[in-house]
């Protein structure tokens, strides 16, 4: 069977994933640890049931009046002085960054963890016009140092232990002696991260939920980081997908809860940051201009269709990565896109196209480990399905997902076609049987056989099958 | 889904038995251990020789149209109004949960949802609706228990089964580490991503034998193909077993 430029690249990141003892160490390790928070904290499991039915009917209303409230909220934003930016692709966002930083002469730019930042592929691009763009959360700043992407929503730098840290400081950073004593590693990291800080002359950052009643921006860290970047330089850009928004401030609590609960399993994190405007004129700092940057790429056309809008649900706390069999194998970057993990698997498809990232669909189980955490009980399983489904639809489609059809190839469709006229008909399939059970073990290792018993033994089939000897004990076959 | 299993039912005479097709071709003596575990209880098990897959292979390949066609067909061969016993907790999920999300914008949704509400597992079936006594007869053994991801959490029967183990006295169930990590089995995920598929059957083996238990037992068949495989490719003998088969072995 023909192989599709997607499955190709994939199968090439598994191997070399798979083959990284190191990095598949690294994951467990950190995987399981941030499991048994999350598990302690909810122990209770009737309050967390609760809890989490009321995230996500909270995020399910908030989506239901998506279109109003995203009005609401520029209204409200505008009001109060914040000045909203709506971009439809990442390349008009990066151009609409740009503009404010030109306007301010700026050159060196600090930020705080943001994922839609990564979806725009902003540092790149800002360091393209000659703008240096400096990443201030701690994980954030080791993979930079190291060139590298996150490797999960919420722990960019998940995949490197201590040691790999001790040695890329000792090497990327002048002067910065070896050691592997954490404290001793922070403090050099915050040494380093002080001076920028102090020069950083516009920060950028992302947005965990944006209030529409109010007009509010909340930030979720644990570092500090965050509220420098958004209140030190003279401007803050925050940015935004269009879906992060929810109704009422009231809203808030509850998520946050459920966000740092599920990611990390704190109660709450060291910084909760509540933006509502620039530095008004009774007050000492914050900064003299705050742009919100709303980002779509290809979110309203999820938002669009019925079952696939549940995407939209999620708050990005990465529980779903951390139980995923695969992540934890696997690590993010061999999904070879921003968003790895099942939010990945069923996000990715949707915003690229089946064309560029349908396989991701397809590195599933549907074990369900992943709908059993989520704290907004996205159907993951139903949503890979659809999309499964849209990646084999031939001519129109019911979902209408970018690139649908693509891996439809008339070799698979036949297959499931004779497959299904097999368990049509039952004398196709007693003698289908019968030949089975007399090759038994000696069925030609071809297809599906053949990757199956790269590992494995071959199934044994039986001699008789239970339809023949259910027959032969004469059970009753209600005929 | 917390409680996502069947409601208790008054005790019937007659039970259709969906012998599914992996056990139906690779493990028949398991089949044929769940009809003799309902018939010692007195039901009368009817098996209608038309039946086949449950359609979940296509249902989760991106086949909808032909899973429908073969799930219709199911919906024919067990058309009375028995209750349908089906010893894997995979195939119950699919017959149960998914056949209604299968035919949610078809004409015949509503004799889908019929066809559904009659489908239990067995374990769950021998716990809930027969109240099954067991009483032990074998050598004192460990055993340890895969739990499939569809009876662990589509479900949610696995703690039918071990109720059931439970009451062999002299069985010990040493549970493994990391028990609700799946194996890696996932119908035709094995064989699309057969790397990950066989990176997991690995770890689940090296779970299975560090507790030093001398079998593994589960009530789904697709895992015990894979872990039954794995476990013979790296020549470990730890024989990999449907439960009804191990229970009626011990029973009787
Ligand atoms: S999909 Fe659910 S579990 Fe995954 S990151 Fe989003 S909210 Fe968290």
């Amino acid at each position: 069977m023909t192989k599709t430029a997607d499955v190709v690249i994939f199968e090439r990141n598994v191997a070399k994933a798979l083959d990284d003892g190191q990095l598949r160490r690294n994951l467990r390790s950190a995987m399981t640890t941030l499991s048994q928070r999350r598990r302690a904290l909810f122990a209770d499991t009737e309050a967390f049931e609760q809890l989490r039915a009321q995230g996500e009917s909270i995020r399910r209303r908030a989506l239901r009046q998506l279109p109003d409230l995203l009005e609401q909220l520029e209204g409200r934003c505008t009001a109060n002085g914040i000045q909203v930016h709506w971009a439809e692709t990442t390349a008009e966002a990066n151009a609409i960054c740009l503009d404010i930083i030109r306007r301010h002469n700026a050159r060196r730019v600090i930020k705080g963890k943001s994922m839609v930042s990564e979806e725009m592929h902003l540092n790149h691009f800002l360091e393209e016009q000659g703008i240096e763009a400096l990443e201030t959360d701690l994980g954030e700043y080791i993979i930079q140092l190291d060139g590298e992407t996150p490797s999960h929503i919420i722990v960019p730098a998940i995949h490197k232990n201590k040691d790999q840290i001790a040695h890329l400081f000792h090497e990327r950073i002048p002067d910065a002696p070896y050691t592997e004593v954490v404290e001793e590693l922070n403090a050099i990291a915050r040494q380093e991260l002080r001076e920028k800080f102090r020069a950083g002359e516009i920060g950028i950052s992302g947005v965990n939920f944006a209030v529409s009643e109010t007009g509010t921006l909340c930030l979720v860290e644990n570092e500090g980081n965050g509220r420098m970047c958004t209140t030190a330089p003279p401007v803050h850009i925050a940015l935004m997908g269009l879906e992060k928004v929810v109704e009422k401030l009231q809203d808030v609590p509850p998520l946050l809860r459920l966000l740092t609960g599920s990611a990390t399993g704190q109660p709450i994190t060291t910084y909760f940051n509540m933006i509502t405007s620039p530095r008004r004129l009774d007050e000492l700092d914050g900064p003299q201009e705050v742009h919100l940057v709303i980002l779509d790429n290809g979110r309203s056309s999820i938002y669009g269709d019925a079952e696939r809008r549940a995407t939209l649900q999620c708050i990005r706390c990465g529980a779903c990565l951390n139980h995923c069999p695969i992540y934890i194998r696997l690590g993010g970057h061999a999904y070879g896109h921003v968003y790895p993990g099942p939010i990945g698997s069923i996000l990715t498809p949707q915003l690229e196209g089946l064309d560029e990232a349908g396989v991701m669909a397809s590195a599933s189980t549907f074990c369900g480990a992943c709908e059993e955490v989520c704290p907004v009980k996205i159907p993951f399983t139903e949503i890979l399905r659809m999309l499964r489904n849209e990646a084999y639809a031939q001519g129109e489609s019911e979902h209408d997902v970018k690139g649908h059809g693509y891996r439809y190839t008339t070799v698979e469709g036949l297959s499931w076609k004779s497959w299904a006229l097999y368990n049509t008909r039952p004398g196709l399939a007693r003698i289908g049987s019968q030949i089975l059970g007399k090759l038994g073990q000696h069925l030609p290792m071809i297809g599906p056989l053949k990757e199956w018993t790269r590992t494995r033994t071959p199934p044994l089939f039986a001699p008789k099958s239970l339809h023949q000897l259910a027959q032969e004990r004469g059970l009753d076959n209600d005929r | 889904m917390t409680d996502a299993s069947s409601p208790p039912i008054p005790r019937p005479s007659k039970v259709y038995y969906f012998g599914t097709c992996v056990i139906d071709a690779c493990f028949p003596q398991a089949g044929l251990a769940g009809i003799e575990l309902l018939q010692r209880e007195g039901i009368q098990v009817i098996f209608p020789q038309e039946q086949s897959c449950c359609g979940q292979p296509a249902h989760n390949s991106g086949f909808p149209e032909e899973a429908r066609r073969v799930a219709r067909h199911q919906l024919k061969a067990f058309a009375k109004d028995y209750p349908i016993v089906v010893p894997s907790g995979s195939c119950a999920g699919m017959l149960k949960h998914q056949y209604p999300h299968l035919f949610a914008h078809e004409p015949d949704i509503e004799e889908v949802c019929r066809f559904s509400s009659r489908i239990y597992e067995l374990s769950e079936f021998m716990v809930k609706v027969l109240q099954v006594r067991l009483e032990d007869r074998g050598e004192p053994v460990k055993v340890t228990w895969h739990s499939s991801c569809h009876a662990l959490r589509e479900m949610a029967i696995v703690p039918y089964a071990k109720m059931l183990l439970g009451q062999l006295e002299r069985v010990e169930l040493v549970e493994l580490q990391n028990e609700r990590e799946c194996c890696g089995f996932g119908g035709t995920f094995s064989v699309k991503q057969p790397a990950i598929s066989a990176a997991m059957a690995h770890d689940k083996v090296n779970d299975i034998m560090q507790t030093g238990a001398a079998r593994v037992l589960s009530t789904d068949c697709g895992c015990l193909l894979n872990i039954a495989g794995t476990l013979g490719y790296r020549q470990l003998n730890v024989p990999a077993q449907h439960f009804a088969e191990f229970i009626l072995e011990r029973t009787q």
